[in-house]
């Protein structure tokens, strides 16, 4: 397993694209926090950053790695390996791969700029959610064969996590506008990896306005130490399931 | 004027004759011969001092009728048993000074204040430490007295069964200066005083507001701080008057607000700072009031001005790091907003004469949205509403079009 995570961990750090990723990353946070005269206003625009591009760039890359080593994965299940072990390292790969470019990318600039709550908060749920959207890609492209197919999959999923669901969710608020939502909105938060961790960032970045009405009742949940725990037990359902689902799926597939 | 000149002579003769009088001191203590202070008061005439050495006093309400320095030396203690109230003074010119009055009595049918200081003239409280008390400085159809340099502290556990601070009623020319209040229902409170001036006071973590007044026209209120009261601070009903460099800050939750100013007229507000409150300013019912140089740092909303407001002009003020500048509840805006400093501001300056060239939206939609749905913050910061923001601010719907800064400042004021 070691030994195969090796491979993948250096195939990808070699990778053009996450190279060009990390540099993005690095230029895009230092600009943000060099031209804004406060650091958090750059904070707050590295949140969309982290909120849309980098689940973009990671289930979009993950998904075509995939397939590019469709090859490679075939040369290994010709080996004497459990397929279990293939693709847990093959997913500990790029994860650990993409993970490490978010870190250098974002992590550090935000450390050397704002190494405060906001901050810390922010690269844990950066990190996290890199590793939920690998997991999101690898059950997507575990769906077909179809690399158009996996790919079309995949940008239709970041899409409805970023836009399409919170779009519904609006449309709900408006609809059932008359009836106490607050605490179904906590629960339908845990349907979205994008939404939870936005609500973590916000708690710590947006005090002041969320211990306004509803602040309270999301603070009072998401504030103490039950709610965080819950969100991030919530975030590593999002790793698991999808992950544990493709896997399934690999175990039996026909190559 | 002739047979004036005769009755001159005589007031004068006797000024000078009283002052020729030496005015006596009285002192008190356990060693010495007058024990209580409440003989020594009685034994006092106008003029005299009345001096208490340190130690325990357990006198039932010590009471002042006449123009005498009453002055405990190294505070001594005058405890109330949570029973009676402390002090009364009912007199002209009175001065009390340098005393500890503890555990004061509470009454369900009249407001029992630790010093009661009514109907009187001149009279000064200065430098007195008043500890668990219910009421604690109760001012009541007086003039011209001065609470000076008291530190307030009680323990109250609820609105209903707590007392005011400094709680004055239907008074003239008061000054309220230095004192430092806790743990109160409110800080200070006025109701029907005017021409006053409140100055460099603090109330902080008080259980309701950190300053109440109504009816209480022409008062000044200088350098005070207000700060964690339970919900903020509230004024109401009143004209004319001046709030100066002030501090407003960490006043958090739900119907909380750095100041509510309800149906407050022709009034400034200068100079103050708003920080890191859940609301920096309420208004409902305002008008003619003159905002400039205040400064809004980190606040959930910096200003929510109900529609219900007109004439209030907002100028030279700094926005920083506010998740909301401006929210309002209706389309219709009769006040102004120009010459402010906004960090959220996107415009240029091409004749770098320090104005934007573009005019400046305060109010998002999405302060607008959450004003009528609540629930709704819980996708603020998102994609989608980033979204609608952004088409918003193009081609404004939902928000009113006419509250806008027609001259944003590109940088922030030295505040």
């Amino acid at each position: 397993m070691k030994k195969i995570f090796k491979y993948v961990l250096v195939d990808i750090v070699q990778n053009k694209i996450v190279l060009i990723y990390t540099l993005l990353l690095l230029v895009i946070s230092l600009s943000v926090f060099n031209l804004e005269n406060n650091a958090s206003k750059g904070l707050l625009s590295l949140l969309n950053i982290i909120l849309i591009i980098v689940p973009l760039i990671c289930i979009i890359f993950s998904t075509i790695y995939i397939y590019n080593s469709a090859e490679f994965i075939e040369l290994l299940v010709s080996q004497p390996l459990k397929r279990r072990t293939i693709w847990l390292s093959i997913f500990s790969g790029l994860s650990g791969s993409l993970c490490l470019a978010f870190f250098l990318g974002a992590g550090i600039p935000i450390l050397l700029y704002h190494a405060d709550p906001t901050g810390i908060i922010m690269i844990l749920m950066g990190l996290s959610l890199t590793v939920v959207f690998v997991s999101i890609a690898m059950m997507a492209a575990g769906l077909t064969r179809d690399k158009a197919k996996g790919i079309g999959v995949s940008i239709l999923l970041w899409l409805y996590f970023s836009l399409i669901f919170d779009a519904l969710l609006l449309f709900l608020l408006f609809q059932f506008q008359d009836y106490p939502l607050e605490k179904i909105m906590v629960f339908v938060s845990f349907f979205n990896p994008i939404d939870l961790s936005r609500i973590q960032i916000l708690l710590k970045m947006d005090i002041s306005a969320l211990m306004g009405y509803t602040g309270a009742i999301f603070r009072e949940f998401f504030g103490n130490t039950t709610g965080i725990a819950l969100s991030f037990a919530g975030l590593c359902a999002w790793i698991f399931f999808p992950l544990l689902t493709s896997l399934k799926k690999f175990k039996s597939k026909d190559l | 004027m002739k047979t004036l000149l005769p009755i001159y002579t005589l007031l004068i003769f006797l000024v000078t004759a009283g002052g020729e009088l030496e005015a006596k001191t009285i002192r008190v203590g356990k060693s010495r011969t007058v024990q209580a202070i409440q003989k020594a008061i009685d034994l006092a005439i106008d003029g005299d001092t009345v001096l208490v050495d340190p130690g325990l006093y357990q006198e039932e309400e010590i009471f002042v009728q006449k123009s005498i320095i009453l002055k405990g030396i190294n505070y001594p203690v005058l405890d109330g048993r949570n029973k009676y109230g402390i002090i009364r003074v009912n007199a002209r010119d009175a001065v009390i000074d340098g005393f500890k009055m503890q555990h004061s009595g509470r009454s369900e049918i009249k407001d029992i204040g630790a010093l009661m200081i009514y109907d009187s003239y001149r009279v000064v409280a200065i430098n007195n430490i008043l500890d668990d008390t219910n009421f604690g400085i109760y001012v009541q159809n007086s003039t011209n007295c001065t609470i000076k340099n008291n530190f307030l502290t009680a323990y109250g556990k609820n609105e209903v069964q707590s007392g005011n601070g400094i709680n004055c009623w239907r008074s003239d020319s008061l000054l309220i200066i230095g004192n430092k209040i806790t743990g109160h229902r409110d800080g200070i409170y006025f109701e029907f005083v005017t021409n006053s001036l409140t100055w460099r006071n603090i109330s902080r973590k008080n259980i309701r507001y950190g300053i109440h007044f109504m009816f209480s026209h022409h008062d000044t209120y200088i350098g005070n701080v207000f700060e964690e009261n339970e919900s903020g601070v509230a004024v109401m009903y009143t004209n004319n008057i001046h709030m100066y460099n002030n501090h407003f800050l960490n006043n958090w939750g739900d119907a909380t607000y750095g100041i509510l100013l309800k149906d407050i007229t022709d009034s400034e507000i200068s100079g103050n700072h708003f920080t890191r409150n859940t609301v920096g300013i309420h208004m409902e019912g305002c008008s003619r009031i003159n905002l400039y140089k205040n400064a809004f740092y980190n606040n959930g909303w910096a200003i929510k001005v109900q529609a219900s407001c007109d004439q209030n002009s907002f100028t030279s003020n700094n926005f920083i790091g506010n998740t909301f500048d401006i929210a309002t509840n209706g389309s219709l805006v009769l006040n102004s907003f120009d010459g402010n400093y906004w960090d959220k501001y996107e415009g240029y300056d091409l004749n770098r004469n320090n104005t934007g060239d573009v005019p400046y939206h305060p109010v998002s939609m999405y302060s607008m949205i959450i004003d009528s749905n609540p629930a709704s913050l819980m996708l603020f910061r998102s994609l989608i509403v980033s979204l609608l923001d952004k088409t918003e601010k193009v081609i404004p719907g939902i928000t009113p079009e006419n509250l806008k800064d027609e001259k944003p400042l590109m940088k922030s004021l030295p505040l």
